[in-house]
């Protein structure tokens, strides 16, 4: 660890950025796709894919005080965070520099939780330690409502941001995956049938079951 | 979760698979005949003179599609493996629990029990749909020595007696085999398992079906990051798939050796489709094992309940299902490995 609480600096122990949204979302499920490394359907790639034709259909103009840039790689030796932008905005300021302004592309509707926030303020601290400048708001684009929504990077969600990497560094550090507690939210998650938290939440459920097979089986010979 | 994924089958003599894009071509003599997106294969096999580039394998490999190849006839040749995945913790876990005789005996336990319920039930179904046909009293009495097994099997805590009640056990299922057997007895007669090479009509097709499921638990083992060579009722040996085929002992009766049943019993299967060598082995038409193959995966699209997570599956997923249970055993999510138990 070092002084600044963060177990990094070491290229080789960078985490995808992407895992912090996994664990806003739910700590088990980041540790199973990063622990137990869970093969599923080619999540990261084919959303990858789908979301760079979108992200062309946009069509967005490039003004003159606008650049874009696709698929950025991004770091933070930090925050011990790597990973890739889908989009980077460039917007020229009064002075003629030009400010990064990140945003992330997403298939769905905005979520109640702050996961979509935290990685793109993930994405906004790794810029700023790259270039060394500031990076104030970025945007969420949800391709169910078609909206945009600018997002701050505040104090508050800087915090959060810089916390959860922190934390998704001891979850894998552990090596352990925490057990499922059922959740409505779980439901609608892709890793349910992988996940198994109705099944796996009841302690003991093996030996239950395996037991009751005997059983029927002394009563059916 | 792995939508329920299919297995391509070629077995066009001289066809080539190449990567195209996302999808897998099947050229035969320069003319594509087939694209298949990748995303809705779960496995490639491969009979006889048919080759894949490179690119296509390891393709493959990194979208955890297994791809085998046999001979014409159905024997294991090779598989394409690309670079280790997986949970190198769990791997360790596996490794671990297998030098351990105490941890093993509990795997093994798990297992044989579900082959013996899965064995029994075979047997039990038998009595029920075609108590005219059949040797009631026979197969009654090796189904009552099945379930005192079962029963045995529960407090026995030593590794090698239970390697022996498995051997026992097998022994007395497949001696009454020959009595599951009610149509054209004359062609097809069993009257024990033999497979190096299969001797008779009977043996022949159970060693091709348990091929199929052979390559089906290895896909599904090396996806969720286990290592298929290392198991626990079957010891280690070098070339050897020990956890491979620790994990088919349930599977073998409910799907393999049903489907041989039902080939037979149905008609689906004749003996003209069978020939035998001067050295006495048995193989199979291309007819006849085409046939086979459409059965195996018309059987794999088939719903069922599986009894431990409670949910809908196809039979297809079930390997997947399984292997996955395993792994989640290892790392200390469940108390034990719940084996498929069919009922």
């Amino acid at each position: 660890m070092s002084e600044n609480g963060f177990i990094t600096n070491v290229e080789r122990e960078l985490i995808p950025i992407s895992a912090l949204s996994q664990y806003v979302y739910c700590p088990r499920r980041c540790a199973l796709i990063f622990i137990e490394q869970i093969w599923n359907e080619n999540l990261f790639t084919a959303e990858g894919r789908i979301i760079h034709e979108r992200v062309h259909e946009e069509n967005r103009e490039s003004r003159g005080d606008v650049r874009i840039e696709y698929g950025v790689s991004l770091r933070s030796l930090r925050l011990g965070l790597i990973g890739k932008a889908d989009v980077i905005e460039f917007h020229r300021q009064l002075d003629s520099t030009w400010l990064p302004f990140p945003v992330e592309y997403k298939r769905g509707k905005p979520k109640p939780d702050s996961c979509d926030a935290v990685q793109l303020c993930a994405q906004a601290l790794c810029l700023e330690e790259m270039l060394g400048v500031e990076v104030t708001c970025g945007a969420l684009y949800y391709g169910k409502t078609h909206r945009r929504h600018e997002v701050v990077f505040d104090e508050k969600l800087r915090r959060e941001t810089e916390e959860t990497a922190r934390r998704v560094h001891e979850l894998i550090a552990s090596g352990e995956t925490p057990r499922p507690v059922y959740k409505a939210k779980c439901d609608n998650c892709s890793l349910f049938q992988l996940c198994l938290p109705k099944t796996i939440g009841k302690k003991g459920s093996v030996k239950r079951y395996l037991s009751a097979m005997v059983r029927e089986n002394e009563k059916t010979s | 979760m792995k939508r329920h994924l299919n297995t391509l089958f070629v077995t066009t003599q001289g066809a080539y698979l190449s990567k195209d894009g996302e999808t897998v071509a099947v050229k035969v003599e320069k003319e594509v005949k087939l694209r298949i997106p990748v995303h809705t294969i779960g496995g490639i096999v491969c009979f006889g003179n048919v080759s894949c580039s490179p690119f296509l394998m390891g393709f493959c490999a990194e979208n955890g599609v297994g791809i085998s190849f046999l001979s014409e006839y159905g024997r294991f040749l090779a598989r394409v493996q690309g670079p280790v995945s997986g949970n190198v913790l769990l791997r360790r876990e596996q490794y671990r629990r297998a030098d351990d005789p105490k941890a093993s005996a509990e795997i093994t336990r798990a297992l044989l029990t579900g082959k013996l319920a899965n064995c029994r039930t075979v047997l039990q179904r038998a009595l029920r749909d075609h108590s005219d046909k059949i040797d009631t009293e026979a197969i009654s009495r090796a189904s009552k020595r099945l379930s005192n097994t079962l029963t045995r099997i529960k407090s026995e805590a030593n590794l090698d007696v239970l390697r022996g009640m498995e051997g026992d056990m097998a022994h007395i299922y497949f001696s009454v085999f020959n009595h599951l057997i009610t149509a054209q007895k004359e062609a097809f007669v069993f009257e024990e398992r033999n497979r190096r090479p299969p001797l008779d009509n009977v043996n022949c097709l159970l060693s091709f079906l348990y091929t199929m499921v052979m390559h089906d638990v290895r896909s599904a083992l090396e996806t969720v990051g286990l290592d298929p060579a290392v198991g626990f009722l079957h010891r280690d040996r070098p070339g050897r798939s020990g956890l491979a085929l620790d994990m088919m002992e349930e599977l073998r009766p409910f799907i393999a050796d049903r489907l041989t049943l039902s080939l037979i019993n149905l008609k689906q299967v004749q003996k003209k489709g069978f020939k035998k060598a001067d050295t006495g082995a048995v193989t199979m038409s291309d007819e006849t094992r085409k046939e086979v193959l459409v059965s195996y995966q018309n059987r794999k699209q088939e719903e069922i309940m599986h009894p431990f997570i409670e949910e809908k599956i196809t039979i297809g997923l079930l390997f997947h299902i399984q292997a996955m249970l395993f792994a989640r055993y290892l790392r200390g999510d469940m108390d034990g490995y719940p084996p498929f138990i069919w009922k």
